[in-house]
């Protein structure tokens, strides 16, 4: 009753193709929207709004980038960790040897340079699938963070190896990295690059290279028949999901833990993207904030939960339950829901429709 | 049920008048937050280290705090992983409203990450023997400190041991040396200067990384052991590495008495694990070890005694256990520094800064804390937040460490230039003008 799109008729091949066509679904976007700009920013702390949201936003934003890649296209990628971190020191690059560029032409050119490496690992996905696909893309994750560690003029001669951004200036006064920078302007351009991209993403998928990726991935040989370049097609998902990995990568070390190290990305950052997006909804969107979520929120939740509830535990104990909770939880939801957070939300919106009439 | 309601509602109000009392307790302590990892691969460094800084804490506070402040702690277990750490630090950095005085990350990722953060908190960040190195110049980093050593001062004085151990500097022409470093920021630090020591001694250096965790050795062993055969070997590990490091070069024949280990590869919970391999390794340190000091004792007897001790007793006197004992007697000693200047209250971060430039641990006020010969004097200036400390080195015999060597002063005229110039560099990248009213 409540989730019904009876009546609502379509009158124009625009509101036919509209992004959202069903009311109930565009009015809950524009909820979430509004109360993400104007309620959370006033009400939540400096905690919340840099270790959680942020990280939030910044791990749904990779996990598009993943869900691309492996949820419509079908090929299975382990190398997410080595693709930010190719984006987080091409950024480092780009606003240590070009000062003044502003911060946004830095993400959008790592993110190219992170597509074409994408590209170039993607390669042999026109020749193999699967999980002998996600071995080649263990190689970038290996490779790129060996390269990193291994070639000093990527840290610009730094000792250690760890870099960290200069500050930079987004508009006028106010700064988007370093000690000066507010975690409002964080909060608020990483948000805003997050719902640009996050809709970027949902129209790609749409048109007509979402459709071939999702043909690619149902079955390769019928969509080559139909005349989808395989070649094209495959190589146009990493070049996008890299873009997008990267840019993440990059927003992670400049604006989350604000130094650049390549063990910051390590394989299990990879993993880790990928239980999001498993967790999550393969192929879908809304999923990957979904896994994003789940992946990251929960154990942070379950971690300070105790000390809220006035419990005084000590640390290890307190994070080895987070582990044995979290795992439980992992177990469950896959039992409940084999494909994700985001199936569940589309069963409630069945239900929501008989509801509370259910035949 | 109407004696159940009553009785809750008795409980909940002793609760709200206990966290009230609190409250008004907390505006007069000097809060710090604890960053700590007591689970993960690198949970053998973390325990004993989280031990030391509760015990230290808990005896400040019944011996009467500091000058009669007391100390208020909280603590947020990261795992070692740099982006927990963050989300760590920004969920205890305060309490209650009052923001924390300084923060000890105990690694050197997390170190990176937070100086931005703890500039613009107004806390202190004291990396003690880890982190950034050229944050010792304290004209470009106000707020952060490396006291009593850096790595780049602790491998010089490690090299002047092993140039004592060939039977002097000169003779190291023509030697090898080879380091073994965990392959992150924290072993990469030392690099720079072995690689300044090599031209300046003539000896080769080889470097030998090693991947997190570090558990996969047996390349770079076999390498080591059978191939490059250095004349002696340095190990920057932490966690699982080094007592790995240890079995993996026994296994190849490689003499365990040639290995140095930093004074991060220097605990009882590298050597232990590796058993009978490791007798004869050596390891560096720029405090001693054991229980034999007055501060141990008073540990003891008002902590432990008291039945308030953070874990096992055993640990007490442990090198680790004794590094964080080191921590807290700084933190204890800025705070009285800056007390002597702004009175006895809770002094805020930027109080401690200054206190914390004015630090000076002669040998009498060591004697005075209990702890005479535990270390050597250390002195705090607003220029050299390193100061001026020295480095022993101690061997496992099976058991114990034993043998501590002399005392070697690091070559602070080939450290010192390189810190200067690597924070010059810094400043110009992040537009920081240095503080000129420090000389």
């Amino acid at each position: 009753m409540i989730y019904r799109e009876a009546g609502q008729f379509k009158t124009s091949y625009n509101s036919d193709q509209a992004l959202l066509p069903v009311a109930q679904d565009r009015f809950f976007v524009i909820g979430l929207l509004v109360v993400a700009y104007l309620v959370i920013p006033f009400v939540a702390n400096d905690y919340w709004l840099n270790s959680i949201f942020l990280q939030f936003f910044i791990f749904a934003l990779a996990a598009i980038g993943l869900n691309i890649l492996t949820g419509y296209a079908g090929q299975l990628s382990l190398g997410t960790g080595g693709f930010m971190a190719c984006g987080a020191f091409s950024a480092y690059k780009l606003a240590t040897s070009f000062p003044d560029m502003h911060i946004i032409i830095v993400l959008f050119i790592a993110g190219l340079i992170t597509a074409l490496v994408g590209m170039l690992f993607g390669i042999p996905s026109l020749r193999i699938k699967g999980f002998y696909l996600a071995v080649s893309t263990l190689a970038a994750q290996f490779f790129l963070l060996w390269l990193f560690n291994r070639v000093p003029w990527f840290t610009n001669y730094s000792s250690s190896g760890v870099i960290s951004p200069p500050p930079i200036k987004l508009i006028g006064d106010y700064y988007i990295t370093g000690p000066q920078a507010t975690n409002l302007t964080q909060y608020f351009f990483t948000l805003t690059l997050v719902v640009v991209m996050a809709l970027g993403a949902r129209n790609i998928i749409r048109g007509h290279i979402g459709r071939s990726w999702m043909a690619m991935r149902d079955m390769d040989i019928a969509a080559e028949i139909i005349g989808i370049s395989p070649l094209r097609a495959k190589l146009s998902a990493f070049a996008v999901s890299s873009f997008y990995c990267g840019i993440a990568g990059a927003l992670w070390a400049f604006l989350y833990t604000e130094t650049v190290q390549p063990l910051a990305f390590e394989i299990n950052q990879s993993f880790l993207i990928l239980f999001m997006i498993i967790i999550g909804g393969l192929g879908s969107i809304l999923g990957s904030f979904f896994g994003a979520a789940f992946i990251l929120v929960l154990p942070i939740f379950l971690n300070s939960a105790p000390a809220l509830l006035g419990l005084k535990l000590s640390g290890s104990l307190v994070t080895h339950i987070e582990f044995m909770v979290f795992g439980v939880l992992i177990v469950f939801f896959l039992i409940v829901e084999p494909h994700g957070l985001a199936r569940l939300w589309g069963i409630a919106k069945e239900k929501l429709r008989l509801w509370p009439f259910p035949y | 049920m109407n004696n159940l309601v009553k009785k809750i509602t008795i409980v909940m109000l002793i609760g709200v008048v206990f966290s009230l009392t609190g409250l008004a307790q907390a505006a007069e302590k000097i809060y710090v937050p604890m960053l700590t990892y007591t689970t993960g691969p690198y949970a053998p460094g973390g325990l004993p280290i989280d031990q030391g800084f509760r015990d230290y804490f808990k005896y400040v506070n019944a011996t009467g705090g500091v000058n009669g402040v007391m100390l208020d702690w909280e603590t947020c277990e990261y795992g070692y992983n740099t982006g927990r750490g963050v989300e760590c630090y920004d969920r205890i950095k305060s309490k209650n409203g009052k923001m924390g005085v300084a923060v000890f990350p105990l690694s050197t990722g997390v170190t990176y990450a937070l100086i931005p953060k703890t500039q613009a908190d107004g806390m202190v960040l004291h990396s003690m023997g880890y982190g950034r190195t050229d944050a010792s110049d304290g004209r470009v980093f106000s707020h952060v400190f490396t006291a009593p050593m850096t790595y780049w001062s602790q491998v010089t004085a490690i090299t002047k041991y092993i140039g004592e151990q060939m039977g002097g500097l000169n003779n190291l022409k023509g030697k090898k040396i080879a380091l073994v470093y965990h392959n992150s920021a924290y072993g990469k630090e030392p690099i720079k200067t072995l690689e300044v020591l090599s031209k300046k001694y003539g000896f080769k250096f080889l470097k030998y990384p090693v991947n997190h965790p570090g558990l996969e050795q047996k390349s770079t062993w076999l390498k080591i052991g059978r191939q490059t055969k250095p004349d002696f070997a340095i190990i920057f590990g932490w966690g699982v590495m080094t007592q790995t490091s240890i079995k993996e070069a026994k296994a190849i024949g490689y003499p365990v008495s040639k290995i140095i280990g930093n004074w991060w590869s220097a605990s009882e919970n590298d050597t232990r694990p590796a058993g009978a391999a490791s007798v004869g390794y050596k390891a560096a340190g720029f405090h001693t070890i054991g229980k034999k000091y007055q501060l141990h004792k008073d540990i003891l007897a008002k902590v432990y005694g008291a039945g308030n001790g953070s874990g096992e007793k055993s640990v007490v006197g442990e090198v680790l256990y004794n590094r964080a004992l080191v921590q807290g007697v700084i933190l204890t000693e800025a705070i009285r520094a800056a007390q002597k200047k702004y009175g006895n209250i809770a002094i805020n971060g930027k109080q401690l800064a200054w206190g914390y430039e004015h630090v000076n641990l002669t040998s009498s006020r060591l004697n005075e804390l209990g702890l005479g010969g535990f270390m050597k004097p250390l002195k705090i200036t607003c220029a050299n937040h390193e100061g001026a400390n020295n480095l022993l080195i101690h061997e496992w015999d099976g058991n114990n460490w034993v043998n501590p060597s002399k005392w070697y002063t690091p070559m602070y005229d080939v450290t010192r230039p390189m810190i200067e110039s690597s924070a010059a560099a810094y400043a110009k990248e992040k537009g920081i003008t240095p503080r000129s009213n420090c000389n």
